[in-house]
């Protein structure tokens, strides 16, 4: 008996020692083209450093892999490309910063992201990357340094299902407006037992789609609130447009697929599969949902379409969607000047070498803010470009600016409140407004 | 042997007198360290003084956590140990099939909190949809008897196993004697087993105390915090500090709220040690 107990006892031991050398390899990983796995024996590098890349993107880390390795290839420069995985990225950064061996690239997601990460920002104002920037905008900059440059531009907007929109008797054409989009929705939730589908889908308040409101949909009154008083940024928003919001949020809860008080469970998943379901005919969410919409058994590029959200402000004539990026290529200032030349040359490689524009394009389905881009095979983007062309102005990304992730978390609770009825519409301007001024009070603490 | 045990003493402690320095005595002092220090990683910390730790005190969502946090423990540990302590003594009477209870009423324990917690918000929310209250997210009472409710489900299996050991140490004659001597059940209880059962209770007591107030996947989980940190515990309300606060002198902030965390954590638990303990009698 005593032996038998032994032996379980050490192969316990014995197991529980390889699950942990097992996760330990698992949960990063780490690119195959490590340093001197495949050196290509005709080349002679061009650089004595080596890349280490901290991904940011999840569902492009594939890509990022085949690249680094072509990039090896030609070059001779070790890539090593780690993706962290979903919503680890700050925690993912901050051990791995701590390391000898630290990320040579990385990102951080606009001026709130940098106030971690400034200290270890390369300037990047010298460099040929900045050169090749379509516009200065998609620098992020602090007087005339450059910290991180904009690797990817991406839009939201209302994606809608053509067909059930014709279904129920309308086409594009007839939403050009906040009033015509409530009038619209509000009609088809009048005759929802009739057509057999909703508005909207759900609008719902848990992690994983909050944002969607909390941030991207909050986005509209703040934006619209600088482009009046001309400026770019603040430390008091005054919410001038938020009865603007109001009214966009009343109409997301109230012609939803479900009753406003089940909205704080709904995830992100549940709206995009009621919208897959077609049980609706709005879905707001951005360009990067386009791989999961379209496919085997999914929606063709004739079913979909994006259009901007209108709150009924400014000129909604000429309102595009929202473009703009949260995704910033910063290089590490503490890397070795070997390390910085070759991070500083790949990432100038991918945005313009035949071969890095087109696995950025097609491979990603990235567009980027760079002159040598390719076209993109996504239909949203398509669209922004479109729409851009046709004179609309796209409305920018101040989400960026929003002082803090605590307020963003502020303005959700406070939505999710709302809609279910614990709370009243004050709760939310409370959070936006006063939110703000405590929040960015911190910050310049 | 004496001797050579002596002598060779050092050699024998080392290996684990090394691992606990490098794992707990050396993070620890660092940790201490970085409290007072504005730091984003830990190489490039910078001294600040006590500044951060008059921020954490004045931090309200830090004092709120405190009392959550202690309404939390005081009820689920009477609730986890009466349950379990009744448990016990139902499953040492000998009825029929009282393996297959204990192993029942064991295994939500050997199920991870993070796992649990996902389940119970699902079963939560779909009874206060039922009855038409607000879900979990905008429902602090709901969220602190749903942690109540779902702690109580996975400790008190764990309780029940020490508390039937205890109970079977108690020596039959003990209480066949006390039976003669004319003493009810309920006697016999009060007076018998459950002095003898009391290091059973220092330990139960000292275990349901400490992972209540060190509470953290299942409230991350469960309610993540919300309605708007109203259901935060401290565990969690550090976690956020630490994590989802960006810029540098948050990081320090964090730091200092997990020293006072652990300060507390440590009072409250050699209070307990020494209550319980002074209770406990020789066999």
């Amino acid at each position: 008996m005593k032996k038998v107990l032994a032996l379980v006892l050490a192969l316990c031991l014995a197991l529980s020692l390889a699950a942990c050398g097992g996760s330990g390899s698992s949960s990063s990983t780490p690119a195959a083209s490590g340093s001197g796995s495949e050196p290509a024996a005709s080349t002679t590098p061009t650089a004595a450093g080596s890349v280490y890349y901290l991904n940011f993107k999840p569902e492009q880390d594939e890509a990022w892999q085949a690249l680094a390795k072509a990039y090896t290839a030609e070059t001779g420069v070790p890539v090593t490309v780690v993706t962290a995985a979903s919503g680890e990225y700050e925690t993912t950064l901050m051990a791995e910063m701590g390391k000898s061996e630290a990320p040579t690239l990385f990102q951080v997601n606009g001026p709130v992201g940098l106030a971690n990460w400034k200290d270890y920002c390369y300037d990047l104002s010298g460099s040929d990357i900045y050169t090749q920037l379509t516009s200065d905008d998609y620098a992020l900059k602090e007087g005339d340094t450059v910290y991180g440059i904009a690797y990817v531009i991406e839009s939201y907007g209302i994606i809608t299902n053509k067909t059930l929109l014709e279904k129920a008797g309308y086409t594009l054409e007839d939403i050009q407006s906040f009033e015509d989009l409530k009038k619209v929705a509000e009609d088809i939730t009048s005759r929802k037992d009739e057509l057999g589908f909703a508005a909207f889908t759900s609008a719902g308040m848990d992690g994983s789609s909050d944002w969607r409101f909390k941030t991207h949909l909050a986005n509209l009154p703040v934006y619209f609130e600088y482009q009046e008083d001309g400026i770019s940024t603040t430390d008091a928003i005054k919410g001038t447009y938020l009865d603007n919001y109001k009214a966009i949020w009343d109409l997301y809860i109230n012609n939803s697929t479900c009753e406003p008080s089940e909205l704080s469970a709904k995830t992100g998943d549940d709206s995009r599969n009621e919208f897959l379901a077609g049980e609706a005919v709005f879905f707001q969410n951005g360009s990067w949902e386009y791989g999961n919409l379209t496919g085997e058994g999914k929606y063709t590029d004739d079913d979909l379409a994006m259009i901007p959200i209108y709150i009924g402000v400014g000129d909604e004539a000429n309102q595009g969607l929202c473009t703009g990026t949260e995704n910033y290529w910063c290089v590490n200032k503490e890397a070795s000047e070997d390390d910085i030349q070759a991070t500083l040359d790949f990432i100038n490689w991918c945005v313009t070498s035949e071969q890095g524009t087109k696995a950025m394009a097609d491979d990603m389905g990235f567009v980027i803010p760079f002159k040598t881009a390719q076209e993109s095979p996504n239909l949203f983007v398509k669209q922004d470009a479109e729409m851009t062309a046709a004179g609309k102005t796209p409305v920018s990304w101040n989400f960026t600016t929003m002082p803090s992730e605590e307020w963003k978390n502020g303005v959700g609770s406070a939505l999710t409140a709302y809609a279910a009825g614990t709370g009243d519409w004050n709760g939310v301007v409370s959070a936006f407004v006063d939110g703000w001024a405590s929040e960015a009070a911190l910050n310049a603490a | 042997m004496e001797k050579t045990l002596k002598k060779y003493f050092p050699l024998f402690v080392l290996p684990t007198l090394a691992a606990f320095i490098i794992g707990f005595i050396v993070p620890f002092a660092e940790g201490i360290y970085l409290s007072f220090c504005k730091f984003t990683t830990v190489g490039n910390a910078s001294w600040v003084g006590v500044s951060n730790y008059v921020k954490a005190f004045s931090d309200a969502t830090f004092r709120s956590a405190f009392w959550f946090t202690l309404g939390f423990t005081a009820v689920s540990t009477v609730l986890i140990n009466v349950l379990a302590f009744a448990i016990a003594l139902l499953l040492t009477r000998g009825i029929k099939g009282t393996n297959v209870f204990r192993t029942v009423f064991f295994m939500p324990n050997l199920i991870g909190g993070i796992v649990l917690g996902y389940i119970w918000q699902i079963l939560i929310n779909c009874v206060l949809s039922l009855v038409k209250q607000p879900l979990l997210q905008l429902n602090t009472a709901a969220g602190y008897w749903g942690l109540i409710i779902l702690m109580c489900w996975q400790q008190v299996g764990y309780m029940m196993i020490i508390y039937i050991a205890g109970l079977q140490n108690v020596p039959g004659d003990l209480i066949e004697a006390a039976q003669i001597d004319g003493a009810n059940p309920w006697q016999a209880l009060v007076r018998i087993k459950l002095p003898m059962v009391m290091s059973s209770v220092t330990i139960c007591l000292f275990l349901s105390l400490t992972n209540s107030f060190k509470l953290f996947d299942q409230n991350l989980s469960l309610t993540g915090g919300e309605p708007n940190h109203a259901s935060e515990m401290l565990a969690l309300n550090i976690y956020n500090t630490f994590y989802t606060r960006s810029g540098p002198q948050w990081k320090g902030i964090g730091q200092a709220k997990a020293v006072i965390f652990f300060v507390l954590v440590v009072a409250i638990a050699l209070v307990q040690l020494r209550a319980t303990r002074s209770r406990e009698v020789q066999q």
